[in-house]
Protein backbone atom coordinates (compact mmCIF):
# COMPACT_ATOMS: atom_id res chain seq x y z
CA UNK A 1 0.00 0.00 0.00
CA UNK A 2 1.27 3.70 -0.85
CA UNK A 3 1.62 6.07 1.99
CA UNK A 4 -1.35 8.06 0.72
CA UNK A 5 -3.81 5.62 0.36
CA UNK A 6 -2.41 4.16 4.21
CA UNK A 7 -3.54 7.50 5.14
CA UNK A 8 -6.88 7.63 3.44
CA UNK A 9 -7.25 4.26 5.29
CA UNK A 10 -6.23 5.04 8.41
CA UNK A 11 -8.61 8.84 8.59
CA UNK A 12 -11.48 7.12 7.29
CA UNK A 13 -11.19 4.46 9.80
CA UNK A 14 -11.02 6.89 12.52
CA UNK A 15 -13.85 9.02 11.14
CA UNK A 16 -16.17 5.84 10.61
CA UNK A 17 -15.19 4.87 14.76
CA UNK A 18 -15.63 8.64 15.81
CA UNK A 19 -18.57 8.67 14.14
CA UNK A 20 -20.36 5.35 13.85
CA UNK A 21 -19.71 4.56 17.22
CA UNK A 22 -21.85 6.65 18.86
CA UNK A 23 -24.54 6.94 16.34
CA UNK A 24 -24.68 2.53 16.78
CA UNK A 25 -25.07 3.35 20.78
CA UNK A 26 -26.98 5.86 20.94
CA UNK A 27 -29.39 5.83 23.61
CA UNK A 28 -27.64 2.20 25.30
CA UNK A 29 -24.89 4.22 27.36
CA UNK A 30 -23.87 0.26 28.49
CA UNK A 31 -22.55 -0.27 24.79
CA UNK A 32 -20.69 2.57 24.66
CA UNK A 33 -18.86 2.39 27.87
CA UNK A 34 -17.90 -0.83 26.81
CA UNK A 35 -16.33 0.34 24.10
CA UNK A 36 -14.91 2.86 25.60
CA UNK A 37 -13.34 0.72 28.55
CA UNK A 38 -11.88 -1.09 25.20
CA UNK A 39 -10.16 1.73 24.39
CA UNK A 40 -8.48 2.09 27.44
CA UNK A 41 -7.19 -1.28 27.75
CA UNK A 42 -5.85 -0.75 24.26
CA UNK A 43 -3.85 2.08 25.63
CA UNK A 44 -2.16 0.14 28.28
CA UNK A 45 -1.78 -3.09 26.20
CA UNK A 46 -0.29 -0.88 23.59
CA UNK A 47 2.86 -0.84 26.16
CA UNK A 48 2.70 -4.34 26.65
CA UNK A 49 2.85 -5.36 22.73
CA UNK A 50 5.79 -2.72 22.40
CA UNK A 51 8.12 -4.75 25.18
CA UNK A 52 7.18 -8.00 23.28
CA UNK A 53 8.65 -6.13 20.30
CA UNK A 54 11.63 -5.76 21.89
CA UNK A 55 11.98 -9.52 22.84
CA UNK A 56 10.73 -9.30 26.55
CA UNK A 57 7.70 -10.21 28.41
CA UNK A 58 5.63 -7.86 30.44
CA UNK A 59 3.83 -9.40 33.07
CA UNK A 60 3.35 -6.18 35.08
CA UNK A 61 1.42 -3.59 32.98
CA UNK A 62 -1.75 -3.54 35.83
CA UNK A 63 1.11 -2.51 38.28
CA UNK A 64 1.77 0.89 36.48
CA UNK A 65 -1.64 1.54 35.78
CA UNK A 66 -2.29 1.63 38.86
CA UNK A 67 0.30 3.65 39.58
CA UNK A 68 -0.67 6.17 36.94
CA UNK A 69 -4.22 5.78 38.49
CA UNK A 70 -3.58 6.62 41.71
CA UNK A 71 -1.50 9.61 40.64
CA UNK A 72 -3.86 10.90 38.81
CA UNK A 73 -6.70 10.82 41.67
CA UNK A 74 -4.33 12.45 44.43
CA UNK A 75 -3.32 14.97 41.94
CA UNK A 76 -7.38 15.40 41.37
CA UNK A 77 -8.54 14.92 44.82
CA UNK A 78 -5.54 16.12 47.23
CA UNK A 79 -3.86 18.83 45.25
CA UNK A 80 -6.91 20.03 43.38
CA UNK A 81 -4.97 19.99 40.11
CA UNK A 82 -7.30 19.90 36.71
CA UNK A 83 -7.48 16.46 35.14
CA UNK A 84 -5.91 17.88 32.29
CA UNK A 85 -2.83 18.51 34.01
CA UNK A 86 -3.42 15.31 36.39
CA UNK A 87 -3.41 12.48 33.13
CA UNK A 88 -0.08 13.31 31.89
CA UNK A 89 1.74 13.75 35.40
CA UNK A 90 0.25 10.26 35.95
CA UNK A 91 1.90 8.71 33.08
CA UNK A 92 5.27 10.90 33.66
CA UNK A 93 4.98 9.20 37.40
CA UNK A 94 3.97 5.76 36.19
CA UNK A 95 7.23 6.23 33.90
CA UNK A 96 9.32 7.25 36.65
CA UNK A 97 8.72 4.44 38.64
CA UNK A 98 8.92 2.13 35.31
CA UNK A 99 12.43 3.59 34.64
CA UNK A 100 13.57 3.35 38.16
CA UNK A 101 12.53 -0.44 38.46
CA UNK A 102 13.63 -1.11 34.81
CA UNK A 103 17.37 0.46 34.95
CA UNK A 104 18.57 -2.86 37.22
CA UNK A 105 15.18 -4.98 36.53
CA UNK A 106 16.57 -4.94 32.57
CA UNK A 107 19.70 -5.90 32.86
CA UNK A 108 18.07 -9.44 34.08
CA UNK A 109 17.73 -11.77 31.43
CA UNK A 110 14.55 -12.70 29.89
CA UNK A 111 12.91 -15.43 32.19
CA UNK A 112 13.97 -13.48 35.41
CA UNK A 113 12.40 -10.21 34.14
CA UNK A 114 9.18 -11.45 33.41
CA UNK A 115 9.06 -13.46 36.65
CA UNK A 116 9.71 -10.32 38.59
CA UNK A 117 7.07 -8.48 36.34
CA UNK A 118 4.62 -11.10 37.47
CA UNK A 119 4.87 -10.20 41.01
CA UNK A 120 4.62 -6.00 40.29
CA UNK A 121 0.93 -5.80 40.43
CA UNK A 122 0.32 -7.62 43.37
CA UNK A 123 3.22 -5.76 45.08
CA UNK A 124 1.20 -2.39 43.71
CA UNK A 125 -1.76 -3.62 44.96
CA UNK A 126 -0.66 -4.47 48.57
CA UNK A 127 1.30 -1.60 48.86
CA UNK A 128 -1.89 0.46 47.98
CA UNK A 129 -3.55 -1.28 50.36
CA UNK A 130 -1.10 -0.45 53.21
CA UNK A 131 -0.28 3.12 52.49
CA UNK A 132 -3.34 4.40 53.49
CA UNK A 133 -2.09 8.29 54.67
CA UNK A 134 -2.17 8.48 50.81
CA UNK A 135 -3.99 6.21 48.95
CA UNK A 136 -6.63 5.92 51.38
CA UNK A 137 -5.66 2.07 51.98
CA UNK A 138 -8.39 -0.30 50.89
CA UNK A 139 -11.28 2.49 51.09
CA UNK A 140 -10.08 3.47 47.57
CA UNK A 141 -10.46 6.92 46.54
CA UNK A 142 -13.86 8.04 45.67
CA UNK A 143 -16.21 10.95 44.14
CA UNK A 144 -13.39 11.82 41.70
CA UNK A 145 -14.57 14.56 39.67
CA UNK A 146 -14.91 14.27 35.75
CA UNK A 147 -12.64 15.99 33.91
CA UNK A 148 -13.12 20.06 34.01
CA UNK A 149 -13.33 22.96 31.37
CA UNK A 150 -9.88 23.24 29.81
CA UNK A 151 -9.33 26.74 28.29
CA UNK A 152 -6.25 28.03 26.82
CA UNK A 153 -6.21 31.95 26.64
CA UNK A 154 -9.13 31.82 27.60
CA UNK A 155 -10.38 29.87 24.59
CA UNK A 156 -12.46 26.91 25.98
CA UNK A 157 -10.92 23.66 23.82
CA UNK A 158 -12.48 21.15 26.00
CA UNK A 159 -15.70 22.29 28.05
CA UNK A 160 -16.61 20.98 31.16
CA UNK A 161 -17.47 17.27 30.96
CA UNK A 162 -20.37 17.80 33.95
CA UNK A 163 -22.18 20.08 30.70
CA UNK A 164 -22.16 17.36 27.86
CA UNK A 165 -23.32 13.86 27.65
CA UNK A 166 -20.74 12.19 29.94
CA UNK A 167 -20.87 8.89 28.12
CA UNK A 168 -20.17 10.43 24.96
CA UNK A 169 -17.39 12.87 26.24
CA UNK A 170 -15.81 9.80 28.00
CA UNK A 171 -15.52 7.72 24.97
CA UNK A 172 -14.12 10.64 22.92
CA UNK A 173 -11.55 11.13 25.02
CA UNK A 174 -10.86 7.07 25.07
CA UNK A 175 -11.04 7.99 20.98
CA UNK A 176 -8.57 10.71 21.01
CA UNK A 177 -5.97 8.42 23.29
CA UNK A 178 -6.30 5.57 21.39
CA UNK A 179 -5.33 7.22 18.06
CA UNK A 180 -2.63 9.33 19.69
CA UNK A 181 -1.08 6.13 21.79
CA UNK A 182 -1.57 4.03 18.11
CA UNK A 183 0.24 7.19 16.06
CA UNK A 184 2.91 7.39 18.50
CA UNK A 185 3.41 3.04 18.41
CA UNK A 186 3.35 3.04 14.77
CA UNK A 187 5.65 6.07 14.44
CA UNK A 188 8.01 4.61 16.39
CA UNK A 189 7.97 0.62 15.13
CA UNK A 190 8.15 2.31 11.06
CA UNK A 191 11.33 4.27 12.27
CA UNK A 192 14.72 3.70 12.68
CA UNK A 193 13.81 3.44 16.48
CA UNK A 194 11.90 0.19 15.25
CA UNK A 195 14.55 -1.31 13.17
CA UNK A 196 16.40 -0.97 16.73
CA UNK A 197 13.82 -2.06 18.60
CA UNK A 198 13.50 -5.44 15.90
CA UNK A 199 17.30 -6.08 16.41
CA UNK A 200 17.17 -6.47 20.32
CA UNK A 201 13.95 -8.78 19.64
CA UNK A 202 16.45 -10.79 17.27
CA UNK A 203 19.47 -10.80 19.19
CA UNK A 204 20.53 -8.56 21.54
CA UNK A 205 24.39 -9.42 21.10
CA UNK A 206 24.11 -9.09 17.82
CA UNK A 207 23.08 -5.30 18.35
CA UNK A 208 25.25 -4.49 21.07
CA UNK A 209 28.48 -5.79 18.79
CA UNK A 210 27.09 -2.79 15.78
CA UNK A 211 27.51 -0.07 18.77
CA UNK A 212 23.69 -0.37 19.89
CA UNK A 213 23.49 0.77 23.33
CA UNK A 214 21.12 -2.33 24.23
CA UNK A 215 20.61 -1.16 28.12
CA UNK A 216 19.50 2.64 27.09
CA UNK A 217 16.86 0.86 24.28
CA UNK A 218 15.34 -1.43 26.63
CA UNK A 219 15.05 1.14 29.34
CA UNK A 220 13.55 3.39 26.31
CA UNK A 221 11.14 0.65 25.40
CA UNK A 222 9.76 0.42 29.39
CA UNK A 223 9.47 4.14 29.64
CA UNK A 224 6.43 4.57 26.37
CA UNK A 225 5.37 1.14 28.03
CA UNK A 226 4.57 2.85 31.42
CA UNK A 227 3.83 6.17 30.31
CA UNK A 228 0.71 4.48 28.62
CA UNK A 229 -0.06 2.43 31.25
CA UNK A 230 -0.19 5.46 33.84
CA UNK A 231 -2.31 7.79 30.82
CA UNK A 232 -4.88 4.73 30.81
CA UNK A 233 -4.67 4.01 34.30
CA UNK A 234 -5.91 8.19 34.44
CA UNK A 235 -8.34 7.63 32.10
CA UNK A 236 -9.94 4.51 34.08
CA UNK A 237 -9.99 6.61 36.96
CA UNK A 238 -12.17 9.35 35.58
CA UNK A 239 -13.95 7.20 33.95
CA UNK A 240 -14.76 4.90 36.84
CA UNK A 241 -14.59 8.50 39.03
CA UNK A 242 -13.17 5.77 42.14
CA UNK A 243 -9.96 3.99 42.09
CA UNK A 244 -9.03 0.69 44.68
CA UNK A 245 -6.07 -0.88 44.95
CA UNK A 246 -7.86 -4.15 43.21
CA UNK A 247 -9.04 -1.53 40.06
CA UNK A 248 -6.10 -3.10 37.99
CA UNK A 249 -5.30 -6.88 39.50
CA UNK A 250 -3.06 -9.68 38.24
CA UNK A 251 -5.72 -11.39 36.03
CA UNK A 252 -5.69 -7.91 34.16
CA UNK A 253 -2.08 -8.06 33.59
CA UNK A 254 -1.86 -11.32 32.12
CA UNK A 255 -5.14 -10.52 30.20
CA UNK A 256 -3.66 -7.86 28.46
CA UNK A 257 -0.71 -10.57 27.37
CA UNK A 258 -3.43 -12.52 25.95
CA UNK A 259 -5.00 -9.71 23.78
CA UNK A 260 -1.59 -8.93 22.22
CA UNK A 261 -0.98 -12.24 21.45
CA UNK A 262 -4.92 -12.97 19.86
CA UNK A 263 -4.15 -9.78 18.05
CA UNK A 264 -0.80 -10.50 17.13
CA UNK A 265 2.86 -9.63 18.45
CA UNK A 266 4.19 -8.66 14.52
CA UNK A 267 1.55 -6.17 14.28
CA UNK A 268 1.42 -2.79 16.05
CA UNK A 269 -1.85 -2.75 15.80
CA UNK A 270 -2.41 -6.07 17.26
CA UNK A 271 -2.94 -5.36 20.53
CA UNK A 272 -5.75 -2.72 19.69
CA UNK A 273 -7.70 -5.70 17.48
CA UNK A 274 -6.74 -8.34 20.52
CA UNK A 275 -8.01 -5.81 23.17
CA UNK A 276 -11.42 -4.98 20.89
CA UNK A 277 -12.26 -8.29 20.33
CA UNK A 278 -11.87 -10.11 22.86
CA UNK A 279 -12.98 -7.55 26.00
CA UNK A 280 -16.20 -7.23 23.92
CA UNK A 281 -16.44 -9.94 23.35
CA UNK A 282 -16.73 -11.08 26.59
CA UNK A 283 -19.22 -8.29 27.23
CA UNK A 284 -21.37 -9.05 24.50
CA UNK A 285 -21.78 -12.79 25.87
CA UNK A 286 -22.39 -11.83 29.53
CA UNK A 287 -23.61 -15.20 30.41
CA UNK A 288 -20.31 -16.96 30.23
CA UNK A 289 -18.56 -14.52 32.47
CA UNK A 290 -18.13 -17.10 34.88
CA UNK A 291 -16.31 -19.10 32.31
CA UNK A 292 -14.06 -16.20 31.19
CA UNK A 293 -10.60 -17.26 32.48
CA UNK A 294 -10.99 -21.00 31.68
CA UNK A 295 -12.05 -20.13 28.08
CA UNK A 296 -9.27 -16.95 27.54
CA UNK A 297 -7.12 -20.26 28.53
CA UNK A 298 -8.41 -22.41 25.25
CA UNK A 299 -8.56 -19.42 23.56
CA UNK A 300 -4.40 -18.52 23.92
CA UNK A 301 -3.54 -22.43 23.40
CA UNK A 302 -6.05 -22.31 20.40
CA UNK A 303 -4.28 -19.02 19.14
CA UNK A 304 -0.51 -20.58 19.52
CA UNK A 305 -1.62 -23.66 17.96
CA UNK A 306 -3.06 -22.36 15.04
CA UNK A 307 -2.43 -18.77 14.79
CA UNK A 308 0.92 -18.34 16.10
CA UNK A 309 1.38 -15.07 14.48
CA UNK A 310 -2.30 -13.79 15.65
CA UNK A 311 -5.38 -13.08 13.95
CA UNK A 312 -4.11 -9.70 12.41
CA UNK A 313 -2.12 -12.59 10.38
CA UNK A 314 -5.01 -13.79 8.61
CA UNK A 315 -5.32 -12.35 4.70
CA UNK A 316 -7.47 -12.84 1.71
CA UNK A 317 -6.27 -13.92 -0.28
CA UNK A 318 -5.20 -11.84 -3.40
CA UNK A 319 -6.79 -9.10 -1.60
CA UNK A 320 -4.16 -8.20 0.40
CA UNK A 321 -0.59 -9.86 -0.15
CA UNK A 322 0.48 -12.05 2.42
CA UNK A 323 3.17 -10.76 5.06
CA UNK A 324 5.38 -12.23 7.31
CA UNK A 325 5.78 -10.49 10.28
CA UNK A 326 8.76 -10.43 12.59
CA UNK A 327 7.73 -12.41 15.55
CA UNK A 328 10.06 -11.91 19.00
CA UNK A 329 12.60 -14.71 19.21
CA UNK A 330 13.22 -15.59 22.43
CA UNK A 331 15.25 -12.72 24.46
CA UNK A 332 19.12 -13.35 23.96
CA UNK A 333 21.37 -14.27 26.18
CA UNK A 334 24.91 -13.43 27.58
CA UNK B 1 52.36 1.39 13.48
CA UNK B 2 50.14 -0.55 16.13
CA UNK B 3 47.05 0.45 15.97
CA UNK B 4 46.25 -2.21 18.75
CA UNK B 5 48.06 -3.58 21.60
CA UNK B 6 47.27 -6.81 23.60
CA UNK B 7 48.69 -6.74 26.45
CA UNK B 8 49.24 -10.04 29.18
CA UNK B 9 45.66 -10.49 28.72
CA UNK B 10 44.18 -13.24 31.13
CA UNK B 11 41.12 -14.73 31.27
CA UNK B 12 40.45 -17.39 33.51
CA UNK B 13 37.11 -19.65 33.90
CA UNK B 14 37.17 -20.87 37.51
CA UNK B 15 40.47 -23.01 37.43
CA UNK B 16 40.39 -23.01 33.38
CA UNK B 17 43.03 -20.00 31.78
CA UNK B 18 40.81 -20.02 28.86
CA UNK B 19 43.29 -16.75 27.25
CA UNK B 20 46.95 -16.53 29.45
CA UNK B 21 49.26 -13.58 29.58
CA UNK B 22 48.82 -13.03 26.03
CA UNK B 23 50.54 -10.06 24.38
CA UNK B 24 50.71 -9.03 21.13
CA UNK B 25 50.60 -5.70 18.20
CA UNK B 26 48.18 -5.10 15.69
CA UNK B 27 49.61 -3.32 12.99
CA UNK B 28 47.37 -0.58 10.89
CA UNK B 29 46.10 -2.62 7.71
CA UNK B 30 47.46 -5.82 8.27
CA UNK B 31 45.54 -9.16 8.31
CA UNK B 32 46.49 -10.98 11.68
CA UNK B 33 45.66 -14.25 11.96
CA UNK B 34 44.88 -16.12 15.25
CA UNK B 35 44.67 -19.96 14.88
CA UNK B 36 45.62 -22.74 17.52
CA UNK B 37 43.54 -26.28 17.94
CA UNK B 38 39.87 -26.36 19.35
CA UNK B 39 39.59 -25.10 22.87
CA UNK B 40 43.04 -22.96 22.77
CA UNK B 41 41.36 -19.63 23.69
CA UNK B 42 40.84 -17.26 19.78
CA UNK B 43 37.44 -16.83 20.18
CA UNK B 44 37.85 -16.13 24.01
CA UNK B 45 40.37 -13.64 23.08
CA UNK B 46 38.08 -12.14 20.62
CA UNK B 47 35.31 -11.82 23.23
CA UNK B 48 38.08 -9.92 25.39
CA UNK B 49 39.06 -7.41 23.16
CA UNK B 50 35.65 -6.68 22.57
CA UNK B 51 34.82 -6.64 25.70
CA UNK B 52 31.89 -9.27 25.57
CA UNK B 53 33.66 -10.45 28.45
CA UNK B 54 35.29 -8.95 31.06
CA UNK B 55 38.98 -9.48 31.55
CA UNK B 56 40.51 -11.02 34.41
CA UNK B 57 43.88 -9.05 33.79
CA UNK B 58 45.63 -7.48 31.17
CA UNK B 59 44.60 -4.85 29.19
CA UNK B 60 43.96 -4.08 25.58
CA UNK B 61 44.62 -0.67 23.69
CA UNK B 62 43.63 0.93 21.03
CA UNK B 63 45.15 3.82 18.94
CA UNK B 64 46.47 4.60 22.64
CA UNK B 65 43.84 4.38 24.41
CA UNK B 66 42.88 1.36 27.43
CA UNK B 67 39.64 -0.08 26.33
CA UNK B 68 39.76 -3.12 28.24
CA UNK B 69 36.91 -2.36 30.84
CA UNK B 70 34.19 -0.43 28.57
CA UNK B 71 30.85 -1.51 27.45
CA UNK B 72 30.39 -3.80 24.20
CA UNK B 73 28.92 -0.63 21.88
CA UNK B 74 31.21 1.20 23.43
CA UNK B 75 34.39 -0.32 22.28
CA UNK B 76 31.62 -0.76 19.08
CA UNK B 77 31.65 3.04 18.34
CA UNK B 78 35.29 3.42 18.58
CA UNK B 79 35.72 1.22 15.36
CA UNK B 80 36.15 -2.35 16.95
CA UNK B 81 34.16 -4.69 15.49
CA UNK B 82 33.26 -7.93 16.27
CA UNK B 83 31.60 -10.83 13.70
CA UNK B 84 30.19 -14.28 16.13
CA UNK B 85 31.67 -17.59 15.38
CA UNK B 86 28.35 -18.97 15.20
CA UNK B 87 26.26 -17.22 12.06
CA UNK B 88 24.76 -14.66 14.08
CA UNK B 89 22.28 -12.57 11.91
CA UNK B 90 19.12 -11.01 12.50
CA UNK B 91 17.13 -14.18 11.09
CA UNK B 92 13.76 -12.74 10.34
CA UNK B 93 15.20 -8.99 8.67
CA UNK B 94 15.66 -9.19 5.07
CA UNK B 95 19.34 -9.31 3.77
CA UNK B 96 19.32 -5.81 2.93
CA UNK B 97 17.68 -4.57 6.69
CA UNK B 98 20.63 -6.47 8.51
CA UNK B 99 23.39 -4.67 6.42
CA UNK B 100 21.21 -1.28 7.11
CA UNK B 101 20.28 -1.95 11.03
CA UNK B 102 24.82 -2.70 11.19
CA UNK B 103 25.06 0.77 9.74
CA UNK B 104 23.57 2.40 13.39
CA UNK B 105 26.78 3.46 14.69
CA UNK B 106 27.51 5.82 12.14
CA UNK B 107 23.46 7.74 12.31
CA UNK B 108 23.93 11.04 13.31
CA UNK B 109 20.16 11.71 14.27
CA UNK B 110 19.20 11.55 17.71
CA UNK B 111 16.79 8.60 19.26
CA UNK B 112 14.06 11.63 19.14
CA UNK B 113 15.01 12.58 15.79
CA UNK B 114 14.55 9.29 14.58
CA UNK B 115 10.63 9.24 16.10
CA UNK B 116 10.06 12.77 14.08
CA UNK B 117 11.70 11.86 11.26
CA UNK B 118 14.22 14.50 11.36
CA UNK B 119 15.53 15.37 7.85
CA UNK B 120 18.87 14.02 9.71
CA UNK B 121 17.16 11.18 10.15
CA UNK B 122 16.14 10.72 6.67
CA UNK B 123 19.25 11.49 5.03
CA UNK B 124 20.90 9.02 7.21
CA UNK B 125 18.42 6.67 6.15
CA UNK B 126 19.10 7.05 2.58
CA UNK B 127 22.89 7.22 2.87
CA UNK B 128 22.85 3.73 5.17
CA UNK B 129 20.31 2.00 2.46
CA UNK B 130 22.73 2.93 -0.39
CA UNK B 131 26.04 1.95 1.23
CA UNK B 132 24.30 -1.12 2.37
CA UNK B 133 23.00 -2.80 -1.46
CA UNK B 134 26.88 -1.11 -2.02
CA UNK B 135 28.59 -3.66 0.35
CA UNK B 136 26.14 -6.58 -0.67
CA UNK B 137 27.09 -6.07 -4.32
CA UNK B 138 30.33 -6.03 -3.03
CA UNK B 139 30.49 -9.47 -1.72
CA UNK B 140 28.16 -11.03 -4.21
CA UNK B 141 24.95 -11.52 -2.40
CA UNK B 142 23.04 -8.22 -3.79
CA UNK B 143 21.01 -10.45 -5.67
CA UNK B 144 19.22 -12.20 -2.70
CA UNK B 145 19.06 -8.61 -0.80
CA UNK B 146 14.75 -9.19 -0.13
CA UNK B 147 15.36 -12.35 1.58
CA UNK B 148 14.52 -13.23 4.45
CA UNK B 149 17.93 -13.87 6.21
CA UNK B 150 17.37 -17.38 7.86
CA UNK B 151 16.61 -18.36 4.32
CA UNK B 152 19.93 -17.72 2.77
CA UNK B 153 22.47 -21.44 2.50
CA UNK B 154 25.29 -21.14 4.55
CA UNK B 155 28.06 -19.16 2.57
CA UNK B 156 25.96 -16.70 1.92
CA UNK B 157 24.92 -16.27 5.53
CA UNK B 158 28.97 -15.35 6.08
CA UNK B 159 28.42 -13.37 3.52
CA UNK B 160 26.23 -11.58 5.09
CA UNK B 161 28.11 -11.82 8.43
CA UNK B 162 30.88 -9.59 7.13
CA UNK B 163 29.09 -7.22 5.36
CA UNK B 164 27.60 -6.23 8.52
CA UNK B 165 30.74 -5.65 10.22
CA UNK B 166 31.53 -3.67 6.79
CA UNK B 167 28.94 -1.64 7.60
CA UNK B 168 30.19 -0.80 10.60
CA UNK B 169 33.17 0.93 9.06
CA UNK B 170 35.36 -0.48 11.73
CA UNK B 171 39.62 0.53 12.16
CA UNK B 172 39.46 -3.23 13.13
CA UNK B 173 37.04 -5.94 12.34
CA UNK B 174 37.18 -9.40 13.97
CA UNK B 175 36.27 -12.47 11.96
CA UNK B 176 35.51 -15.45 14.05
CA UNK B 177 35.82 -18.30 11.57
CA UNK B 178 34.65 -16.92 8.50
CA UNK B 179 35.28 -19.76 5.87
CA UNK B 180 33.74 -22.31 8.77
CA UNK B 181 31.50 -25.18 6.31
CA UNK B 182 32.56 -23.57 3.34
CA UNK B 183 33.96 -26.04 0.01
CA UNK B 184 37.22 -24.73 -1.71
CA UNK B 185 35.56 -22.29 -4.12
CA UNK B 186 33.31 -20.69 -1.47
CA UNK B 187 36.65 -20.27 0.34
CA UNK B 188 38.89 -18.88 -2.94
CA UNK B 189 36.00 -16.28 -3.27
CA UNK B 190 35.67 -15.23 0.99
CA UNK B 191 39.21 -14.74 0.89
CA UNK B 192 38.83 -12.22 -1.86
CA UNK B 193 36.09 -10.55 0.46
CA UNK B 194 38.55 -10.70 2.95
CA UNK B 195 41.37 -8.85 1.22
CA UNK B 196 38.47 -6.74 -0.24
CA UNK B 197 37.73 -5.45 3.20
CA UNK B 198 41.32 -4.45 4.48
CA UNK B 199 41.99 -3.20 0.62
CA UNK B 200 39.39 -0.02 2.12
CA UNK B 201 41.55 0.30 4.93
CA UNK B 202 40.20 -2.00 7.60
CA UNK B 203 42.50 -3.80 9.78
CA UNK B 204 41.47 -7.60 10.24
CA UNK B 205 41.65 -9.52 12.70
CA UNK B 206 40.91 -13.10 11.77
CA UNK B 207 40.35 -16.89 13.72
CA UNK B 208 40.32 -19.25 11.14
CA UNK B 209 41.24 -23.29 10.75
CA UNK B 210 41.55 -23.59 7.41
CA UNK B 211 45.24 -23.58 7.12
CA UNK B 212 46.00 -23.24 3.55
CA UNK B 213 43.48 -20.11 3.63
CA UNK B 214 45.48 -18.97 6.72
CA UNK B 215 48.44 -19.14 4.79
CA UNK B 216 47.64 -17.39 1.92
CA UNK B 217 45.68 -14.39 3.12
CA UNK B 218 47.57 -13.45 6.57
CA UNK B 219 50.67 -11.03 6.91
CA UNK B 220 51.05 -12.40 9.62
CA UNK B 221 50.05 -15.25 12.68
CA UNK B 222 49.50 -15.51 16.12
CA UNK B 223 49.39 -19.16 17.84
CA UNK B 224 47.50 -20.14 21.14
CA UNK B 225 47.69 -23.09 22.39
CA UNK B 226 45.94 -23.83 25.98
CA UNK B 227 45.62 -20.23 26.15
CA UNK B 228 49.24 -19.47 25.82
CA UNK B 229 50.87 -17.12 22.96
CA UNK B 230 53.53 -19.75 21.61
CA UNK B 231 54.43 -18.33 18.63
CA UNK B 232 54.39 -15.13 16.16
CA UNK B 233 55.26 -14.89 13.19
CA UNK B 234 54.87 -14.56 9.24
CA UNK B 235 53.02 -17.41 7.67
CA UNK B 236 56.34 -18.98 6.35
CA UNK B 237 57.66 -18.55 10.17
CA UNK B 238 55.05 -19.91 11.39
CA UNK B 239 54.90 -22.93 9.10
CA UNK B 240 58.22 -24.31 10.57
CA UNK B 241 58.26 -23.63 13.67
CA UNK B 242 58.43 -26.38 16.03
CA UNK B 243 56.43 -25.36 19.10
CA UNK B 244 53.60 -24.97 16.27
CA UNK B 245 54.58 -28.45 14.63
CA UNK B 246 54.09 -29.55 17.92
CA UNK B 247 50.87 -28.37 19.20
CA UNK B 248 49.25 -29.38 16.13
CA UNK B 249 51.24 -32.98 16.67
CA UNK B 250 49.79 -35.82 14.30
CA UNK B 251 47.16 -33.30 12.23
CA UNK B 252 50.00 -30.71 10.85
CA UNK B 253 49.75 -32.58 7.14
CA UNK B 254 46.11 -31.28 6.79
CA UNK B 255 46.16 -28.51 9.61
CA UNK B 256 49.10 -26.50 8.45
CA UNK B 257 49.02 -27.41 4.90
CA UNK B 258 52.69 -28.15 4.69
N1 LIG C 1 31.87 -18.87 29.26
C1 LIG C 1 32.75 -19.84 29.53
N2 LIG C 1 32.78 -20.45 30.74
C2 LIG C 1 33.67 -21.42 31.01
N3 LIG C 1 34.59 -21.86 30.15
C3 LIG C 1 34.63 -21.32 28.92
C4 LIG C 1 33.71 -20.27 28.55
N4 LIG C 1 33.98 -19.91 27.27
C5 LIG C 1 35.01 -20.68 26.87
N5 LIG C 1 35.41 -21.51 27.85
C6 LIG C 1 36.52 -22.48 27.77
O1 LIG C 1 37.67 -21.76 27.44
C7 LIG C 1 38.47 -22.51 26.53
C8 LIG C 1 38.72 -21.70 25.29
O2 LIG C 1 37.50 -21.56 24.56
P1 LIG C 1 37.38 -20.78 23.19
O3 LIG C 1 35.97 -20.81 22.77
O4 LIG C 1 38.03 -19.47 23.33
O5 LIG C 1 38.25 -21.70 22.22
P2 LIG C 1 38.52 -21.56 20.66
O6 LIG C 1 39.97 -21.46 20.51
O7 LIG C 1 37.68 -20.49 20.09
O8 LIG C 1 38.03 -22.97 20.15
P3 LIG C 1 37.33 -23.37 18.76
O9 LIG C 1 38.42 -23.48 17.77
O10 LIG C 1 36.72 -24.70 19.05
O11 LIG C 1 36.33 -22.31 18.43
C9 LIG C 1 37.73 -23.81 26.27
O12 LIG C 1 38.29 -24.79 27.11
C10 LIG C 1 36.32 -23.50 26.67
O13 LIG C 1 35.67 -24.65 27.16
MG1 LIG D 1 36.15 -20.39 18.78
Amino acid sequence: MTRNRKITLAAVAIALYLIGVPWLCAGRNYYLGVVTTASGLAVICAGVWLIFYIGRINIGQGAFALIGGYAAAIAVTKWGLSFWIAMPFAGLASMLVGMLIGLPLLRLKGVYFSMITLSLTETARLAAQSLKAVTNGPNGILNIPLPGELSIFGVTVIPDFATLNKHRALFYLGAVLLVVTYAVIHRVVNSRLGWLFRSLQQNEDLASSFGVNVPMLRVIAFAICTFFAGVGGAFFVVMQQSIYPATFAVQDSTYFLLYCFIGGLGFVFGPLVGTFILYMGFEVLQGFKEYQPLLYALLMIGVMLWLPNGLLSIRLPKFLPPKTPSRPASGGDI
Amino acid sequence: MAIMEVVKLTKRFGGLAAVNNVSFDVHEGEILSVIGPNGAGKSTLFKLISSFLPATSGKVVFRGEDITSQKPHVVARKGVIRTFQETTIFRDMTVLDNVVVAHHLHSKASLIGFFLGTRVARDDEAGFRRSAEEIIDFLGIGQMRDEAAKNLPHGHLRALGMAMGMAAAPKILLLDEPFAGMNAEETESALGMVRGIRGRGITVLLVEHDMPAVMKVSDRIVVLNFGEMIAEGAPSEIQENEAVIEAYLGREDEELGI
